[in-house]
């Protein structure tokens, strides 16, 4: 699979699950199994991303200090109420900073 | 309407993030401004883009793209008894339907203020998010190492404030997202990569099963 395919097929993907949404008689939502995963599915999918791409390098598992240290920011600013933008600042300003000064 | 152009100039911007980070990843600044021309859902664009960085498989990390995508249905079903689109409009309206606008449109407290808060929303998001990855991608592709400035935190740490409200919202989202995450830590040294990801979906399958 190129990358360009993948491109294609995530835009193209996306967009139709969308357009579902419109389309579909809403009753599809009054079946409590299929609301729970629906709802279930997003936070185990972004807290799978979150560990992975904080803890792995390909298929292993590593421990990058500046990389935790720059997610451990972005915890302190989303409990702060920080905005989106901000945290992501956040989190590269300190990851960048510890590598300025050597660290990782 | 003005809380549809806010969060749609602050939210669009961080594709500021996403520009960049999609050129660390290895795509190249078409590649990155189609993706969120076409996908224009944030979650999807930046699932896509961790699986190409870290060298996985592709089919994979578009399985994990899609299935991130899947809430946006969700979101339709709600919105198609709101805003009562039919048609031709409801081939561009589709395209509007992800986190924010659900988010603006369902707080108003009528249907005329619910359709002028999603399309204020819409437009300013799909603007700015556009123009926003354009710009991080070409300020990214003269930047060199992406390491050194930090980009490699800015993935997980858009997929935690993401996560964030669903963690503060309900304890059930809670154990779901400790169990993903250790699920998908242990599973990366056995797991081609991407794979754990989607196990971690599997297991929120359980979870609803139960």
């Amino acid at each position: 699979m190129t990358l360009w395919f993948a491109v294609l097929a995530t835009g193209i993907g996306c967009y139709a699950l969308k357009y579902a949404g419109l389309a579909v008689p809403p009753q599809v939502l009054d079946r409590p199994r299929v609301r729970r995963y629906a709802e279930l599915v997003p936070a185990a999918l972004l807290s799978a991303l979150v560990a992975v791409q904080a803890a792995a390098s390909g298929q292993s598992l590593v421990v990058d200090v500046p990389r935790l240290a720059g997610l451990g920011a972005a915890v302190v600013a989303l409990l702060l109420r920080a905005p989106f933008l901000a945290v992501l600042l956040v989190a590269a300003a300190v990851a960048a900073g510890l590598r300025a000064i050597g660290l990782g | 309407m003005r809380d549809g152009l806010g969060v749609g100039i602050a939210v669009g911007l961080s594709g500021l993030a996403f520009g960049a980070a999609a050129i660390a990843a290895g795509l190249n600044i078409a590649q990155a401004s189609a993706l969120s021309l076409l996908t224009f859902s944030g979650a999807s664009q930046f699932a896509l883009v961790g699986a190409v960085g870290a060298g996985g498989n592709l089919a994979v990390g578009v399985a994990g793209a899609l299935l991130l995508g899947g809430r946006n249905t969700l979101y339709g079903l709600r919105l198609a008894d709101l805003l009562r689109v039919r048609g031709a409009r409801s081939v561009v309206v589709a395209q509007g339907v992800i986190d924010e606008t659900t988010a603006v449109a369902t707080a108003q407290p009528d249907r005329e203020a619910a359709r002028a808060g999603f399309v204020a929303t819409f437009a300013s998001i799909y603007v700015t998010w556009n123009l926003a990855t354009l710009v991080g991608a070409l300020g990214a592709a003269r930047l060199g190492d992406p390491a050194t400035f930090g980009l490699d935190a800015v993935v997980p740490a858009a997929f935690l404030a993401l996560l964030w409200p669903r963690l503060r919202a309900n304890a059930s989202d809670r154990w779901i997202a400790v169990l993903a995450a250790g699920v998908a830590i242990a599973a990366t040294p056995f797991l081609p990569s991407g794979v754990p990801v989607l196990l971690a979906a599997a297991v929120a399958l359980g979870g609803a099963l139960r």
